[in-house]
């Protein structure tokens, strides 16, 4: 059976090698891909919506109703891991030990005893609690705000460089899963927390959705940004290149609450307790 | 395009998918996946793609790698096949 597997899979494999020889060279200009519609917008994409990247103004201006459906796909996969893995929440019983930030010392109250000492300089843990590697938490938590001020450069520079919603999104998720695997996940959820991330995939989805309505509102198409000049200062043509930065946000943030809230559910299996 | 690199790169990419299929360790399957989406993002860029290429290095090779870790760590690291 292993055999015949391997060969349908070389002859199929061969078949499509053999294909592939028909195919225009690479970068042909005469090939069919680049003679109908490639080059009227890589012409008209300065002129028309102002942006410098052909590949942001196809994405989010020309082919805007792909990209906003892309999204909800992305949200979609959201909620499907949160309905598969999400268990209900048990309620925590009240913290029983508490350890000393600096020296690392750990005290247990006994059953009917109250904690008296300062609570800033003491943190609750409990048996799963595990301490972290000094140089990684040190190292992390100086690295993690450049990776989001690289994350909010890459959404608003999207128009000018490669990059856009999705790469932005994905690196701001990053940096909150970093601070969950170099730290622990609670700390993470101090930061960011399960409604927080929950909220900001819809929301995102809605502020994209929530842009073409108001481009139909203001007597336009749907996703047709011109009609963003009646409240954006610059003109018909600048708002269009607003109109695509307010979608890259939209985008962003998805993507963003997404990743975060997926790495949740996956990595504490939907207990929220503790993780990678 | 230097055809060298081109071609270094490719024979990288194959060698990289076969060995995430054939390695028992599924951690080690997940890592190599990870090096398969690098290096098809190095393939992207040298083809000019450089959007693509983006996306791919940021949910390829960064993110996706930590969901199968992630996966990995809460089921078996060992195959039955």
């Amino acid at each position: 059976m292993k055999a015949l597997g391997l060969i349908i899979v070389a002859l199929v494999g061969a078949i499509l090698v053999y294909a592939t020889i028909d195919f225009p060279p690479f970068g042909d200009p005469e090939s069919p891909a680049s003679l109908h519609v490639s080059p009227r917008y890589l012409e008209k994409t300065l002129e028309e919506t102002a942006v410098p990247n052909a590949v942001t103004s196809v994405l989010a201006d020309y082919r805007s109703f792909d990209t906003m459906f892309e999204t909800t796909v992305i949200f979609c996969a959201g909620v499907a891991c949160f309905l598969l893995l999400r268990v209900p929440r048990r309620r925590p019983p009240a913290p029983r030990q508490f350890r000393h930030r600096l020296t690392g010392l750990t005290f247990r109250i006994k059953d009917g005893g109250e904690f008296v000492l300062p609570v800033r300089e003491f943190e609750p843990v409990d048996s799963i609690w595990t301490p972290y590697d000094l140089i990684i938490e040190t190292i992390c938590r100086y690295l993690i705000p450049f990776i989001q001020i690289f994350g909010l450069y890459v959404i608003a520079h999207g128009h000018y460089s490669p990059g856009g919603g999705f790469q932005g999104g994905v690196i701001l998720g990053a940096s909150i899963i970093l601070l969950s695997v170099s730290h622990n996940l609670r700390t993470a959820l101090k930061r960011m927390g399960e409604k927080t991330s929950a909220l900001f995939s819809p929301l995102g989805v809605l502020i994209y959705t929530g842009t073409g309505v108001l481009c139909l509102v203001l007597g336009y198409n749907f996703l047709d940004y011109q009609a963003l000049a009646a409240l954006l200062p610059g003109g018909p043509i600048m708002a269009r290149s607003h109109g695509i930065f307010l979608v890259e946000v939209g985008v962003g943030m998805a993507v963003m609450g997404t990743m975060v809230w997926i790495f949740k559910n996956l990595a504490s299996r939907g207990r929220y307790d503790e993780g990678l | 395009m230097i055809w060298q690199l081109d071609l270094l790169i490719l024979t990288l990419v194959v060698l990289c998918g076969i060995g995430a299929l054939m390695i028992r360790d599924l951690l080690g399957a997940a890592i190599l996946f990870g090096a398969y989406s690098f290096m098809m993002c190095l393939l992207w860029a040298i083809m000019g793609a450089v959007d693509v290429a983006f996306t791919e290095a940021s949910v390829g090779a960064g993110v996706s790698t930590v969901f199968f870790i992630a996966a990995v760590y809460h089921t078996t690291r060992r195959t039955k096949d």
